[in-house]
């Protein structure tokens, strides 16, 4: 008798503890913060009547707390902001397949997994960018140029933690071998103006206050500053001009913000119907003009200040590969003492 | 049945009932660090070569110069700002007192990030300079904010109040008669604070000195933005960049290596100077300063309450009252809240939880207890996400487990109970933050005499009765400051609560830090600032609390 009235308590206290799941919802783990998806996914709810459940955090964190909780796992949804974590939770058996139409006819090959397990929703470009004042834009010609005797002292970026850089290097690696870029990353080393510090916008400070005169960062840094709501960063950034290198060769280096669906994901067709929705005309539109990144469908309107910034040749490598080559990339900036 | 069971288990540990709990629960905060300590059996020696001929030498120095810098730094505020406060009377010295502990309401990162703004090449200040002189970039000299010695000032000025609370009790319970003795025998006040004050309060330093070394070796916010590389940052690279999680657990088992000596040397330290505090004659009374001399006092205690917290407090609210976006002002009381529920709960079991060691070990004085006690201190320096992971697997499989069982008894399974949870998220705090209440504990502990416990004993009361009739009243003061410091440091607390949370569930240190780490600096000024503002009430009743003592050994 008492044991059976311990067993209702505990099954009592099970029921109350575990999130219920009636109606429809989607249980989202995002890399991406918070305010900078929160709109698109209440407009999404709005649509469709489905609930959007949301943590945020790093990816990796994320991705270890999906692997955990194992096969009751509440995610449904990961989303990243680069693709080196997309192609880690694939290795980690965390996600599974999504051959959606929708996705192959709008995505190119090159920005989605072989086997549909992840799919860009936008494009993040890390050009030049310089000071316009003093630096003569002709001066400016492909990333190898900037391991040049002239731009001694002249170069800021941030560190080798940053995963932008860690892809960008990855790149590198997958277009040029490794021991060519361990020889430009050195040679990039020896011309920094300063240790790395900070996050790109930064460096774009660094570049205006004179300290450094180019500095490598993703476009919508530079976008987000030129609409700031404090006049000082908009002057600030107006200062600075975007140089796209490599353009008669392999292209500027650009990373995605994407999207898979978990292994254990309970609510499958909620799932798939809210990254239909981030391929939607409206959700790219909206990515393009409040984040400024770029849109990965062809024929969305950019922001006008994307626009400002002019049209590019993106390098075309298979992110696939840059994700996996992203420890090399890791190690061999550590041998080029690349802090 | 289970009464017999109970003493079985209690002969085989010739202790009470309360050395079974706390080996319970030592086993318990224990199983996150195991989890580490685990991943020393699989090891890649490739990997490690690499990291020693690269970047290992790097983090090692830099971790030690910070670790020290920050000890020393948060000493010498700390004891200064106690000494002076304890022993005179100035005008303004009400004010001053509850003033100096504000800078604990300040997180680390959101003063590194504020001072940033403010000096940095591109800030206000070094602009106003270039442009009032008309100088260039490379024309003159300034100080480098991101860099290790920036780094280690500006910790130094949000961790000395570990070390004043400490140091500012153990000046108070000094006796009068010391001060007296030597001014008979011509002993300068300076020479008297050398040889006599400072060498009896070391113990009570050496321990806050100890807190502030561990946060900052647990910082990832700070060095991270500064540039600077260390144990945390090294941990945060190999494993997100290289996907390396084993690597990663090494190199925070280490980080727990060097903890554990550090707490070894603490120790030691202490080992000789046990004294239960002696109510006889007066405790040191606070001299009358007045005229320039009380002037001077003011101004050198204000110093860096005025550097750890008014300046960046006041560039926060301007950067919040002129930016930031208040439309989404409505959220903020639900942000707090939910800080303010996580702290709250987070502070009363790790409290419990504290008392429950202390107490087992001076009911029993054994090497287990003593030894799980040191295992479950080692938390405190460890990187937030560190502990979220070591957390997440052992629930994890708690979990599996469970549904198993609730499928044979129910043909039901409740999906995840402790993972996402708030109880994840406490279990966390629990590991993270237990050294700072044992601190409290252990100490409040060691000042009640043992002739106390005799004379229960000859009464007749039993261990529990003794606990809540002699002790839990004696300890209330160090149980309400170990609450208290808790609560403020689980508001602050960031990487493990932004993985842990369930889903939809924000605090203001996670908007807070969204913000800030997304470069949108100025808009992280109103969550930093609600975080400082929740975090005052408890510092001020800590002060309160920390007057109590004071009163009560004068």
């Amino acid at each position: 008798m008492t044991l059976c009235i311990s067993r209702l308590f505990v099954l009592f206290s099970l029921v109350i503890f575990s999130a219920s799941s009636f109606g429809a919802e989607v249980n989202v783990y995002s890399a991406r913060k918070e305010a900078l998806i929160k709109p698109i996914l209440d407009d999404f709810s709005k649509q469709t009547g489905i609930k959007v459940n949301l943590i945020t955090g790093d990816a990796d964190a994320l991705i270890s707390r999906i692997e955990s909780e194992g096969q009751f796992s509440p995610a449904d949804v990961l989303i990243s902001t680069d693709v080196g974590r997309l192609v880690r939770a694939k290795q980690l058996g965390v996600t599974q397949a999504n051959a959606d139409e929708v996705i192959i006819a709008n995505v190119p090959a090159y920005l989605r997994d072989e086997e549909l397990h992840w799919t860009a929703l936008t494009l993040r470009a890390r050009p030049i960018m310089y000071a316009a004042d003093r630096v003569d834009p002709a001066s400016l010609s492909t990333m190898q140029a900037l391991t040049n005797k002239e731009w001694k002292n002249r170069i800021c970026i941030r560190s080798s933690n940053n995963i932008y850089n860690q892809s960008m290097i990855s790149g590198m690696i997958q277009t040029q071998g490794e021991a060519k870029t361990l020889v430009w990353a050195k040679g990039l080393v020896a011309n920094f103006a300063r240790r790395p510090k900070g996050g790109d916008r930064d460096q774009i400070r660094a570049v205006v206050a004179g300290e450094c005169d180019v500095a490598i960062a993703n476009t919508y840094y530079l976008a987000g500053m030129l609409n700031a709501d404090d006049e000082a960063t908009r002057k600030t950034a107006q200062q600075v001009a975007v140089f796209w290198p490599d353009q008669d060769t392999i292209g500027t280096h650009v990373n995605i913000s994407g999207v898979s669906i978990a292994k254990y994901a309970n609510n499958l067709d909620a799932a798939k119907t809210l990254i239909r929705f981030m391929l939607t005309d409206e959700a790219q539109a909206w990515y393009a003009e409040t984040n400024h990144e770029y849109p990965v469908k062809q024929g969305i309107k950019w922001s006008q200040t994307l626009q400002d910034m002019g049209t590019f040749k993106a390098q075309e490598v298979s992110l696939a590969k840059v994700g996996e080559t992203n420890a090399k990339a890791l190690m061999l900036m550590d041998n080029a003492g690349w802090r | 049945m289970q009464v017999g069971v109970n003493r079985l288990i209690k002969n085989a540990f010739k202790g009470s009932a309360f050395t079974i709990y706390s080996v319970l629960a030592g086993l318990l905060l224990g199983l996150p660090l195991f989890v580490i300590f685990f991943s020393f059996f699989s090891w890649d020696s490739a990997i490690w070569q690499h990291l020693a001929a690269t970047v290992l030498p790097k983090y090692i120095s830099n971790s030690l110069l910070l670790a020290l810098g920050v000890g020393l730094g948060a000493t010498i505020l700390g004891t200064c700002l106690a000494w002076l406060i304890v022993n005179y009377n100035f005008y303004g010295r009400r004010l001053i007192q509850w003033m100096v502990l504000l800078p604990l309401a300040m997180p680390a990162y959101i003063i590194a990030y504020t001072y940033t703004g403010l000096l940095d090449f591109a800030g206000p200040l070094q602009t106003f300079i270039r442009d009032t002189f008309d100088l260039g970039a490379q024309d003159y000299w300034f100080p480098e904010v991101r860099s290790l010695s920036g780094a280690i000032i500006l910790m130094s000025l949000v961790l000395y109040p570990y070390v004043y609370i400490l140091a500012r009790t153990a000046f108070s319970e000094q006796s009068q008669k010391y001060r007296e003795v030597s001014e008979l025998a011509g002993v300068s006040p300076l020479k008297h604070f050398f040889k006599v004050a400072l060498p009896l309060a070391r113990p009570a330093i050496m321990t806050g000195a100890a807190l502030a070394m561990m946060e900052a070796l647990a910082d990832f916010g700070t060095v991270e933005y500064f540039g600077v590389s260390t144990f945390t940052t090294g941990i945060y690279r190999t494993w997100f960049g290289m996907g390396d999680i084993k690597a990663a657990s090494q190199l925070s088992g280490f980080l727990c290596l060097f903890v554990f000596i550090l707490i070894m040397v603490e120790k030691m330290s202490r080992r000789d100077s046990q004294n239960y505090s002696s109510r006889q004659g007066k405790s040191a009374q606070a001299k009358q300063v007045k005229g320039i001399n009380g002037a001077l006092i003011f101004v050198l205690c204000s110093l860096p309450v005025a550097f750890g917290f008014i300046i960046p407090f006041v560039q926060l609210a301007t950067w919040a009252f002129s930016f930031s976006d208040l439309s989404n002002l409505a959220d903020y009381p639900e942000y707090a809240m939910n800080s303010a529920m996580l702290a709250s709960i987070g502070a009363i079991v790790v409290v419990a939880m504290a008392l429950l060691f202390s107490y087992a070990k001076r009911l029993h004085p054994s090497k287990t207890v003593s030894g799980f006690i040191q295992l479950v201190s080692l938390g405190y320096a460890l990187p937030g996400t560190v502990i979220a992971i070591g957390v997440l697997v052992p629930l994890g499989w708690l979990d599996i487990k469970l549904n198993v069982l609730t499928n044979v008894w129910f043909n039901f399974q409740p999906g995840l109970v402790f993972s996402g949870t708030v109880f994840a998220l406490i279990f966390a705090y629990a590991i993270r933050f237990m050294s700072v209440a044992l601190n409290n504990t252990e100490a409040g502990i060691q000042r009640i005499k043992p002739s106390m416990d005799e004379a229960s004993k000859v009464l007749g009361d039993s261990p529990s009765q003794r606990l809540l009739r002699i002790h839990i009243p004696l300890l209330k003061a160090s149980l309400l400051s170990a609450t208290l410091l808790v609560f403020v440091d689980i508001l602050k607390e960031l990487p493990a609560t932004l993985v842990l949370r369930p889903f939809n569930f924000n605090t203001l240190a996670v908007k807070a830090f969204e913000l800030a780490s997304d470069e949108r600096l100025i808009d992280a000024a109103l969550p930093s600032i609600t975080i400082v503002l929740v975090g005052i009430l408890p510092v001020i009743i800590l002060t309160k609390t920390l007057d109590g003592i004071e009163r009560k050994y004068a």
